[in-house]
């Protein structure tokens, strides 16, 4: 078990967890029409982007002794992301103590467009991690995770693995992804993706929103200060082995990483299930198969997918911090634009906000490569 | 590549699609399971975890070719679908009904120090009795590839840094 220490996201809904955490419960969505033309691309496109103006003034104090245009503006949100997580964590960032784990599925591919402008070392995604801890002067080589959208959990997994063999005391987890030509034309090109606001686990759903976040946790094996009182219990990632692109229709890996955490728990005391809850036929399809096989059909199910769109590397790090504030308000988020299911057999999915006292969450996630995860977090009782 | 794969005498078309790191990442565990009895049996102890230093970077500049111009203007799926770099490990669990752990790290240089933790660490998992290990590149030309099993039982085989710092084939 690790506990959290800091956290803070960078999204279309704000700059602070506390922000985005206020709009999701409002109900309020980032996702917006973006026209023909919008990153070079051909085609229009639904999506929840990170304000870049914004970006760029907030980051402007921190770079007093390094100049601006050395970062790309996914790594300021990175640094400007770890500062803010760490202004409630309060750590020595430098530490030999502390290991930073890096989330990402693309990092700077947009570099790719204009190679005459950018070096190529700008791509590799070891060089942005090491960009972000030479910031803040860590000298510990950086972990980067890259496991297609369930990243993020991966990076989690990680940080819980190194923090209970104890080789260090902090684990700063960063979950970052920008969209670019190269990303929204591939989920294009898939056909993936809806021209409306996505509808995860609806019944008239038809595809899913991109979107851009950048979010990070930080994680202690030491104990718990007041504040936090929500801790990462478990973790497993196990694969399909079924097709790299295509969810499998019995939901086998999902499945059966749900079972590996569900084994030292009981079930009733699970508030929510945060579902990966693309918006996509299959992945939605999926998810109910593995959730009904897992036997936790009555247990409320939500997705944020509708708030940030889907959001890649970053996707399990920021869902996974909206939803311990929830769980440390005891509430249940509701699932945006949902109204019925088709599903074979039904799930219990959320479509309002509702008190819970139940002290679990469970955080669920997809991708490609036929790769799932499942993250256990838990509520500690107040001290 | 395609002369070892013929070498291997394996019939798995698939092989022909897929994307350099991924045909590299194939033939490696082809070559370690081959004689493995019953090695097609579905199993959830081994997790596949690999390495490298350029990510999906080859194929990304092939797709990102195509999509360069909106005059020249040709997303494949087909290959969009490989500018991930843990399709490797996907392939791999595919061909052998591997349902276990799947991971891939990124690291500027072969890290014997980072590959030894990471590959520690995944014993937590309580299932998982052997990571298939892998160090996979192919960039620029450049192939590279040194995969292991590492099993969770002791072995005269010392699973250590020096061992897979020497293992250079």
């Amino acid at each position: 078990m690790i506990n959290t220490v800091g956290t803070n996201i960078i999204s279309s809904l704000g700059f602070t967890t506390n922000e985005n955490y206020e709009n999701v419960k409002r109900g309020i969505s980032g996702i917006k029409h973006y026209d023909v033309g919008t990153f070079g691309l051909p085609e229009a496109f639904m999506a929840s982007l990170i304000e870049k103006e914004r970006l760029n003034d907030l980051f402007y104090p921190y770079c007093n002794h390094v100049s601006q245009s050395n970062y790309t503006e996914l790594e300021k949100a990175a640094i400007l992301s770890v500062f803010d997580a760490n202004k409630e964590a309060n750590i020595d960032l430098s530490s030999k103590k502390t290991i930073f784990i890096i989330s990402t599925t693309k990092g700077n591919v947009k570099n790719l467009e204009t190679p005459s402008k950018n070096p190529m070392h700008k791509v590799y995604l070891w060089h942005t991690a090491k960009l972000i801890t030479t910031f803040f002067q860590n000298t510990n080589t950086p972990i980067v995770v890259s496991n297609a959208c369930i990243s993020g959990a991966a990076a989690q997994i990680t940080a819980m693995r190194e923090l209970k063999n104890r080789h260090f005391d902090y684990a700063v987890v960063i979950g970052a992804d920008f969209l670019s030509k190269f990303i929204i034309s591939g989920f294009q090109s898939f056909k993936a993706l809806s021209s409306d606001i996505c509808r995860p686990f609806d019944k008239e759903r038809c595809g899913l929103n991109l979107g851009e976040a950048v979010a990070t946790i930080i994680y202690t094996n030491k104990v718990h200060n007041a504040k936090h009182r929500i801790s990462l219990s478990d973790g497993a990632i196990r694969n399909d082995a079924n097709h790299i692109s295509s969810p499998s229709r019995t939901g086998e890996g999902s499945f059966r990483a749900l079972n590996c955490v569900l084994q030292d728990i009981n079930k009733e005391e699970i508030a929510f299930i945060n579902a990966h809850g693309t918006a996509t036929l299959y992945n939605d399809a999926m998810e109910a198969v593995a959730i009904e096989r897992a036997g936790l059909q009555l247990v409320p199910v939500n997705s944020l997918k509708g708030y940030f769109g889907h959001t890649l590397g970053t996707a399990s790090v920021l869902e996974s911090i909206i939803s311990m504030c929830a769980l440390q308000e005891n509430t249940i988020l509701k699932s945006l634009n949902y109204n019925e299911q088709n599903f074979e057999n039904q799930i219990n999915i959320s479509t309002e906000n509702k008190r819970t006292h139940k002290k679990y969450f469970i955080k669920m996630l997809s991708g490609f490569g036929g790769v799932n995860a499942t993250l256990l977090f838990e509520k500690i009782s107040q001290l | 590549m395609t002369d070892f794969y013929r070498a291997l005498e394996v019939n798995y078309p698939k092989f022909f699609k897929m994307d350099g790191l991924s045909k590299l990442g194939f033939l490696a565990s082809e070559k370690i399971f081959e004689n493995t009895p019953n090695r097609f049996e579905p199993r959830e102890d081994i997790a596949v975890v690999c390495f490298n230093r350029s990510s999906s970077l080859e194929i990304d500049m092939l797709y990102q070719k195509n999509i360069q111009s909106n005059e020249n203007y040709f997303p494949s799926p087909s290959v969009f679908a490989y500018t991930l770099p843990n399709i490797v490990t996907g392939e791999i669990a595919i061909r052998n009904r591997f349902y276990g752990e799947t991971s891939f790290y990124i690291s500027e240089k072969y890290d014997t120090e980072m590959i030894f933790r990471t590959v520690n660490n995944c014993f937590l998992d309580k299932i998982t009795n052997f990571v298939l290990c892998a160090w996979i590149e192919s960039f620029k030309e450049k192939l590279d590839v040194k995969m292991f099993l590492i099993t969770k039982e002791k072995t005269d085989n010392e699973f250590s840094e020096q061992t897979i710092h020497m293992n250079d084939n």
